[in-house]
């Protein structure tokens, strides 16, 4: 198991929380909240390692490319992987940032 | 409708993930959870063990209403950690039982849905697993002495271990084809009993005892519904309706004990031989 923690130019902060994903064999799970503009920052923890350069070069095509990019909502992103492909990864994260405002239960 | 069509049109309850299986099941697909994910309430024994954390510790705790009544459900999430119990999980399905018991006893007649997908017992927490398993126990037979306690076992996990007793606790229980219902799970049988007794790679064979059509056919489960998320939550309304049963299952035990003393171990089992020993309704 490692952890690793990466962070990323961003833009104003998300407008809600979103969690995705489960902790089981080749998928992830995603904690997703809003943070100080600004700034995005990834804690990862990874049942697999010796991968953080993979980790690197996926989180950086993901917040410096198109999907979600530099100027993407602001957020605290926390990741419990347990071996996920860096395909399932960016597909987790992109279902993530797409939930952000849609209804996951009402709260109080 | 071809079969294709019909197995298409379906609303899968089996591939929903927990916090999913909630939603399908509140009226207006709405709840609130209790320690919910962003608490972060995880286990500290998979840490110390090299072994990655889920936020919600595999357990939703969720608050809602179902057909216009306080409801909490209580969801397993079969694939974090094969569904085990450890501390925290356990302690959040024994504290929301407690929870809706003692609602009760102030007049809120919150009811509650345990949707097992557990291999039971979290090993790497041993002993607290065990003991929150003893819980969760104690606050069923509580709770039913007020409202119905429903469990569901809607597969592929199916629900084995301590876990399986919690089950047998519960007022009534629904299942589906995908669900299994056992003590001990197949590998642990055969590895007691020997591959020639019961050969755990034999999928067919391991469903025609221990999954939901046997069990419903054996009264061990008490509804048995297709894998659809609005015929489980019709199922689960039309359990709370008909209110407490007049002899929980787990109060005939002298039945079962009866049935059991006229098994003739010397015999190999059957599916038929269990059904007929088992026949729901015949006399005892």
């Amino acid at each position: 198991m490692e952890k690793h923690e990466y962070r990323y130019p961003a833009g104003a902060p998300a407008t809600g929380r979103v969690i995705v994903g489960v902790v089981s064999s080749g998928d992830l799970e995603v904690l997703l909240e809003p943070a100080p503009a600004g700034t995005t920052t990834v804690r990862l923890t990874t049942s697999v390692d010796g991968y953080g350069r993979v980790w690197q070069a996926q989180l950086d095509r993901i917040f410096q490319g198109s999907s979600v990019g530099p100027a993407g909502p602001a957020v605290d992103l926390e990741i419990n992987d347990f071996g996920a492909t860096p395909g399932v990864v960016g597909m987790r994260i992109a279902q993530a940032f797409g939930s952000i405002g849609a209804s996951q239960g009402v709260r109080p | 409708m071809s079969g294709a069509a019909a197995l298409l049109a379906r609303d899968s309850f089996v591939e929903l993930a927990a916090r999913e299986r909630v939603r399908a099941l509140m009226d207006g697909r709405a709840f609130r959870e209790l320690i919910d994910p962003f608490e972060r309430v995880t286990s500290p024994w998979l840490a110390r063990q090299g072994v990655v954390t889920q936020a919600d510790d595999g357990v939703v705790v969720a608050k809602g209403e179902i057909a216009g009544q306080p409801a909490v459900i209580l969801a397993i999430e079969g694939a974090f950690q094969g569904g085990s119990l450890g501390e925290v999980g356990g302690a959040k399905i024994a504290g929301a039982l407690e929870l809706a018991a003692q609602d009760n006893r102030r007049g809120i007649p919150t009811r509650a849905v345990i949707l097992f997908e557990t291999g039971g017992v979290r090993l790497q927490e041993a002993n607290l697993g065990l003991a929150a398993i003893a819980e969760i126990h104690a606050a069923i037979v509580d709770l039913r002495r007020y409202q119905p306690v429903i469990g569901v076992i809607a597969g592929t996990v199916g629900c084995f271990g301590g876990m399986s007793i919690a089950a047998g606790l519960c007022s009534y229980l629904v299942v589906t084809r995908e669900a299994r219902l056992g003590l001990n799970g197949p590998q642990v049988i055969e590895q007691e009993a020997g591959i020639v007794e019961y050969d755990s790679r034999d999928r067919p064979f391991v469903w025609s005892f221990t999954g939901g059509r046997q069990r419903a056919d054996t009264g061990l489960a008490d509804v048995f519904v297709d894998d659809d998320a609005s015929l489980l939550r019709q199922a689960v309304i039309a359990l709370f309706e008909r209110g407490r049963p007049a002899t929980e299952r787990s109060d005939a035990w002298r039945h079962y004990l009866d049935r059991l003393s006229r098994y003739d171990p010397a015999r190999q089992a059957t599916p038929e031989i269990v059904r007929q020993l088992l026949e729901p309704g015949a006399s005892s």
